[in-house]
């Protein structure tokens, strides 16, 4: 469908043949890694962009909990995809826990989950299991594409290497509920 | 072999041709909208605030969506020119941007999504 642009815009390839990133990133990097929170609070004085990059991303899982909660007691999964939902809903729990413990260590203030009335979910339309894993589906893939985005706007190193983790997930989950609706195996580079 | 050089040249004159010009394809722009779909939709509010009308409109008017200082400062009115600008690198657009997307590289890409977008304009 789309040209895949493998390549990096001119710009980005001479920042990234200059290693022109500020000395501080790499400093937030070490310090996520290393759980140094004093150093990596000073580092993310520098960069707020990342943090609000990070809420963006809670924001987003928040809502996939709250989708995969609305399938699962819809009472329309069965056994083997109920199984899968819950599973998901437990991927994205997990996300949502490390995102908001790095959102605090950077210093910023995690964005709260909305209520399910407030997600506005089209549930009127979601009349057959195959409705609910189309619905989640279509997130998962929204959720690859996101985590992707994000990696080249996120300044910290550590942050890029964490989205692309995320990336694999929301791929992932995106693949096995495309194969419990029966749809034919992704192409390459069906992630844009 | 006079086939493969009369494609090659036609091939040469479609890569050249500036597709600026060329009007977008708003059934390849809902495939490109899926890019767009972890964080929006066209309807509804969600993690960005919802495009129905986007076209046209002022950047931050959705009333009760939270949106940025930088977004709120921008004094942007979304068109096509200052669509195809934001979509092109959000954050270099808008500073400081909610958005956190580094963007739609490809310029046909970004044509097909603003037609779509103008499509579902309502
Ligand atoms: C990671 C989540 C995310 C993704 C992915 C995303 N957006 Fe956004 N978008 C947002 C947020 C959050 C805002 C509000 C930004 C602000 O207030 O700074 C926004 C704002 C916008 C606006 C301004 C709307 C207004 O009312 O002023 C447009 C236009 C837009 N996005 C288009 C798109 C398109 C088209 C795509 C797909 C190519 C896309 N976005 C992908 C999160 C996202």
């Amino acid at each position: 469908m789309t040209q895949t642009n493998l390549i990096l815009p001119a710009a980005d390839r001479r920042r990234f043949l200059t290693g022109g990133t500020r000395l501080a990133l790499s400093g937030a990097a070490i310090a996520l890694l290393a759980g140094n929170d004093a150093l990596m609070r000073q580092a993310a004085a520098q960069t707020p962009d990342d943090v609000a990059i990070l809420n963006t991303a809670l924001g987003l899982e928040h809502e996939a909990i709250a989708a995969y909660e609305l399938g699962a007691k819809s009472g329309l999964l069965k056994d083997g995809t109920l199984k899968v939902a819950k599973t998901f809903m437990d991927h994205h729990k997990e996300h949502r826990d490390l995102l908001e413990s790095t959102v605090k260590k950077l210093g910023g203030t995690p964005v709260k989950a909305k209520t399910m009335a407030q997600y506005n979910f089209p549930a009127d339309k979601l009349k057959k299991a195959e409705d609910v894993l189309r619905f989640a589906a279509k997130l998962e893939k929204g959720a690859a594409s996101a985590y992707l985005g994000a990696i080249p706007v996120f300044q910290a190193p550590a942050l890029k290497t964490a989205a692309g983790r995320l990336v694999a997930d929301e791929s992932m989950h995106w693949v096995v509920l495309q194969n419990a609706l029966g749809e034919s195996l992704p192409d390459a580079l069906a992630i844009s | 072999m006079r086939y493969p050089k009369a494609a090659a040249v036609a091939a040469a004159t479609l890569l050249l041709t500036p597709v600026a010009l060329a009007e977008g394809d708003p059934a390849r722009g809902e495939k490109v909208y899926e890019r767009c779909e972890g964080c929006h939709s066209i309807e509804r509010d969600r993690i960005g605030p919802r495009h129905q009308g986007v076209v046209g409109r002022k950047a931050a008017s959705i009333a009760g969506f939270a949106y940025s200082p930088a977004m709120k400062a921008s004094g942007l009115t979304w068109d096509e020119a200052t669509l195809d600008r934001f979509l092109e690198g959000p954050t270099k657009l808008v500073p400081g941007t909610r958005m956190g997307f580094a963007g739609v590289p490809e310029e046909r890409d970004r044509a097909d999504l603003i037609a779509y977008l103008k499509q579902s304009g309502g």
